[in-house]
């Protein structure tokens, strides 16, 4: 088994909003709410959901670039919400960000080279020789020209840039990349080429994914493990394979059943998940999901289900999981 | 005489350095009760061919070819003819129905307002219809809703407000320009379930415009796939993805992973990308844009534009070599 | 060949040039810098002399514009007035925009009370009168140039504190910040070469126009007699001399009145032109 890389241990982020009214307490947003997960090095994890799930939240609280409300997160056994700035700094190394929109991520007004080797002139230990000759490897191995490190951002295209934030992401040498939807901004023909490109990078340096999407196939294509997100809670986790195949949860199989599929004389009249997300201030005493669940029962609206173990290393949050798996 | 029928459609646009061409003929026809999705990457065209049809054109916009609706040709109309047809004959729902909707008026007095525009409708009629509408695509507590002003409304809702403003007059043909790329899978499922039952319903046309494979293939009864400002491919949905003829089709195809197909048993299945990207519209190549892209170009796809050849019944593709691609699969 | 980045920087001089409210503003401003600059050097009298015999003359081929009560000429008092409108607004459009975007760059990157702080000092700012705030500075420290390009310079401070930080809390929102917090990025560094340089456009736009808003300011400090003093020319202080014979000699007040309209016409034109040349919607569009 591998080594565990990261772990994150009852992760929560709650939000207060604005009061609406004099005499109420001010709502509070549980964005994420009591979310444990570990990653394994040099593999994928996946988390999917909806918007408004939390699964963005959760991927800043792993960067660090917001502290939780409760809980913690251990990368390589250092507690990364506890650690002291400078060193946080320079444990940064370890861990890069690739984010979703390839036209906002980079700064307009600074050159790709510029650009990709922004983090490790922030760790300050290589001199302008050996940045340049970096910057020229990261380019290379997203396969951009070192020649193009001159260039300013508007002069590429989505998917280009999207590998120049690969690139940026790739420079430190980290063990960890966290990427938030890195596909979802970009057209059919060059998201096959990004993620072919990130798949050729984790068998080459052994690098580990927080993939976080909403896109079901492409998780699955991507990661060997997978978490299902609902109002700020996991509902399922599990090996992809297991999950998509056989789902525990009536939320997984719902958001299975609502892809489309371009398969030739496929008809749409499927089993179909009524209402909307609900609210994350107002959380109902049972479980989050029972106001659209066709399987809730009374006590679904009392007794929120735990996230248990099942078969082949699965774990769901669901009162009917055996009864799930068995039909 | 078909509802609409397109033929030759061209649209220049002012381009940075001069004129592009953003639609380069585009042919096709549809009837009542029929459904029809535009299926590209972005740039390919499938917008703009949507926009010259409502003869909404960005500024320095020119167009060519011919747009007729039932028989009238759209592009001799005034633009007072044109804003009669549109939102009352002719209806569009959006990608983004935050930016659709008016955040200042509440969405009944926006479903409303086509209806005593068109049909000359009393203010208070309207707003009973406006409620019998918003019931009818699926808003929880509709009369209520009327009021409602468009940020508090959920995405989904939106949507619905927006399909039951272009239903409002009964139009007779329905453009919908990925109207569910903004929404979660299960509120697409929802909405994609609704628009399918209201065009049966009402015996309307639609033209579904989506990048996505899955929603076209799962939403309309035929397909064209578009590349650079033409349609490579078109024909039955169920033929069509049965056996895809253009190696551009086939290549987009392969490039979406897709569940269940998953990676077989550890070992790494890769995606199989198109390589290189899509070309500069202001400096597309001669004879097949899509060639320098293309597993099986020759230098005879150069040349010329292939013409569309037949694949099968009502299905065809614009390949030059289309015998051996097909030949290919063995 | 030329480089993609001389590229468009040509581009952008060609639609400025082409922009007709840049374009015209702009030629308005460079008059206004050439005939100070000139007066540097040459002026067709002294704008000093005192020449009584030579009292409210006419303009004539000896005094283009005629002569005032003191008879002294009114074209050379004007040509060195423009030295002096212009250096009244980069004195002051520095300080506001030296402490202003300062403070907006601060309240941005801390928010939280320090936003709070700086934005309630900014609308204190605002609601005080811009002419009571600079009578109350002339009173105290009394009437002199300096003391009226301070008291303009700290009205200009709230407009830039507030500017700035709504800019900077746009950029702050975007992604490419997001990644360089995500790479170890400190704030300060954060604000100097990412904030910064994106706000930038935007401030020189209103410092334009802040520019124009300091000469008229200057003027009716002056003409109020809290400005620039005796027997340096200015703008405004030619107004107050003008106004007693207004009657008699109304030319005298129509002069200054012309160079002040078209200075601040010239550099409001320009401002407005400035900004469509930076919006980025417009630049995007390329």
């Amino acid at each position: 088994m591998s080594e565990i890389l990261l772990e994150a241990r009852d992760l929560a982020r709650h939000y207060r909003l604005p009061r609406t009214s004099l005499f109420h307490p001010s709502p509070v947003v549980r964005a994420v709410d009591g979310v444990s997960f570990e990653l394994l090095r040099g593999r994928s994890f996946g988390i999917v959901g909806e918007s408004g799930c939390g699964k963005s939240t959760l991927a800043r609280l792993v960067m660090a670039l917001e502290p939780p409300s409760a809980g913690s997160v251990r990368l390589l056994g250092c507690d990364l919400t506890r650690l002291p700035a400078g060193e946080l700094r320079r444990l940064r190394s370890q861990f890069q960000m690739v984010f979703q929109d390839p036209f906002g991520s980079l700064d307009p007004r600074h050159t790709i080279g510029r650009a990709v080797g922004e983090p490790l002139s922030l760790l300050g230990d290589a001199d302008g020789a050996a940045r340049a000759e970096r910057v020229a490897e990261a380019l290379a191995a997203v396969g951009l020209s070192p020649a193009d490190r001159a260039k300013y951002p508007h002069e590429f295209s989505g998917g280009q840039r999207q590998r120049i934030a690969i690139a940026r992401a790739l420079i430190t040498r980290p063990a960890l990349i966290v990427a938030d939807e890195p596909v979802s901004a970009l057209d059919v023909s060059v998201r096959a080429q990004v993620l072919n490109l990130m798949q050729d990078l984790q068998d080459r340096n052994g690098l580990t994914y927080l993939f976080i999407s909403h896109d079901l196939a492409v998780v699955e294509y991507v990661c060997d493990e997978v978490a299902v997100m609902y109002l700020g809670r996991i509902v399922e986790r599990g090996p992809t394979q297991a999950v998509f195949r056989r789902p525990a949860h009536p939320y997984s199989r719902a958001l299975l059943d609502a892809v489309p599929r371009p398969e030739p004389g496929r008809r749409r009249r499927r089993r179909q998940l009524a209402g909307q997300v609900g609210s994350a201030t107002e959380r109902p005493a049972g479980c989050a999901f029972a106001p659209r669940c066709p399987l809730a029962e009374p006590r679904c609206r009392t007794q929120a289900p735990a996230l248990r173990p099942l078969d082949e290393g699965r774990f769901a949050a669901c009162h009917f999981a055996e009864a799930m798996l068995a039909g | 005489m078909s509802l609409l029928e397109v033929n030759a459609l061209r649209v220049r646009l002012r381009g940075p350095d001069g004129p592009v061409e953003a639609v380069r003929g585009v042919s096709f026809s549809l009837d009542r009760g029929q459904t029809m999705g535009l299926v590209g990457e972005s740039g390919c065209g499938k917008s703009m061919t949507a926009l010259a049809l409502l003869g909404l054109l960005p500024e320095g916009g020119l167009l060519h070819g011919s747009v007729r609706f039932e028989g009238r040709e759209l592009t001799q109309l005034s633009d007072r003819e044109l804003c009669r047809l549109r939102g009352n004959r002719i209806a569009m729902v959006f990608q983004e129905p935050m930016t659709a909707l008016n955040p200042l008026h509440s969405i009944g007095r926006q479903i409303a307002e086509p209806l005593c525009l068109h049909r000359g409708l009393s203010s208070e009629a309207a707003r009973g219809v406006a409620g019998e509408l918003l019931h009818r695509v699926g808003m929880p507590d509709a009369r209520a809703r009327l009021d409602a002003y468009p940020h508090q409304l959920s995405g989904g809702q939106r949507q619905r407000a927006l399909i039951a403003m272009a239903l409002a007059c009964e139009p007779d043909l329905l453009i919908a320009d990925e109207p569910t790329t903004a929404l979660d899978v299960t509120i697409q499922a929802q909405i994609l379930e609704l628009i399918v039952d209201l065009v049966h319903e009402r015996g309307m046309a639609l033209i579904l415009i989506s990048h996505d494979l899955g929603v076209i293939a799962e939403t309309v009864e035929r397909v064209a796939v578009m590349y650079a400002g033409r349609i490579v491919e078109m024909g039955p949905v169920a033929t069509v993805f049965g056996r895809l003829a253009h190696p551009y089709s086939r290549g987009l195809f392969a490039a979406i992973p897709r569940i269940g197909g998953g990676r077989s048993g550890g070992g790494r299945g890769r995606l199989a990308a198109i390589p290189g990207r899509v070309p500069d519209l202001a400096a597309l190549p001669t004879g097949c844009a899509f060639a320098d892209r293309c597993g099986h170009a020759q230098p005879v796809c150069r040349l010329a534009e292939p013409p569309p050849l037949a694949v099968g019944p009502e299905h065809w593709a614009a390949c030059g070599r289309l015998d051996a691609v097909l030949a290919s699969d063995g | 060949m030329s480089s993609p980045a001389a590229l468009a920087g040509r581009g952008v001089l060609r639609r400025a040039l082409r922009h007709p409210s840049f374009a015209s503003g702009g030629a308005l401003t460079l008059l206004l810098v050439g005939v100070a600059a000139l007066s540097l050097a040459w002026t067709p009298h002294s704008a000093y002399l005192i020449q009584v015999r030579q009292r409210l003359l006419p303009p004539s081929g000896l005094h283009w514009l005629g002569t005032d009560t003191l008879g002294r000429d009114v074209l050379s008092m004007l040509m060195v007035g423009a030295q002096n409108s212009i250096m009244v607004g980069v004195v002051a459009v520095s300080i506001g925009l030296t402490a202003g975007v300062a403070l907006g760059l601060l309240a941005a990157a801390r928010r939280g009370w320090v936003e709070e702080a700086v934005m309630r000092l900014a609308d204190f700012g605002f609601a005080f009168p811009a002419i009571l705030l600079a009578i109350l500075f002339t009173a105290v420290f009394g009437p002199s140039a300096v003391n009226a390009i301070i008291a303009i310079g700290i009205f200009n401070v709230p407009v830039f504190a507030r500017i700035g930080r709504a800019a900077a809390n746009v950029v702050w929102a975007r992604e490419f910040v997001l990644a360089a917090r995500a790479a170890g990025k400190g704030r300060l560094r954060i604000t100097l070469e990412h904030v910064l340089p994106n706000i930038l456009p935007i401030l020189v736009v209103q410092a334009t126009i802040q520019f124009a808003i300091a000469i008229l300011a200057e003027a009716a400090l002056s003409y109020l007699g809290l400005g620039t003093q005796p027997p340096n020319p200015s703008w405004g202080r030619m107004l107050n001399e003008a106004q007693t014979m207004i009657f008699t000699a109304p030319l005298l007040a129509v002069f200054p009145g012309i160079a002040i309209a078209l200075s601040v016409l010239g550099l409001n034109l320009m401002g407005d032109g400035l900004r469509d040349l930076v919006d980025p919607r417009l630049a995007r569009a390329r």
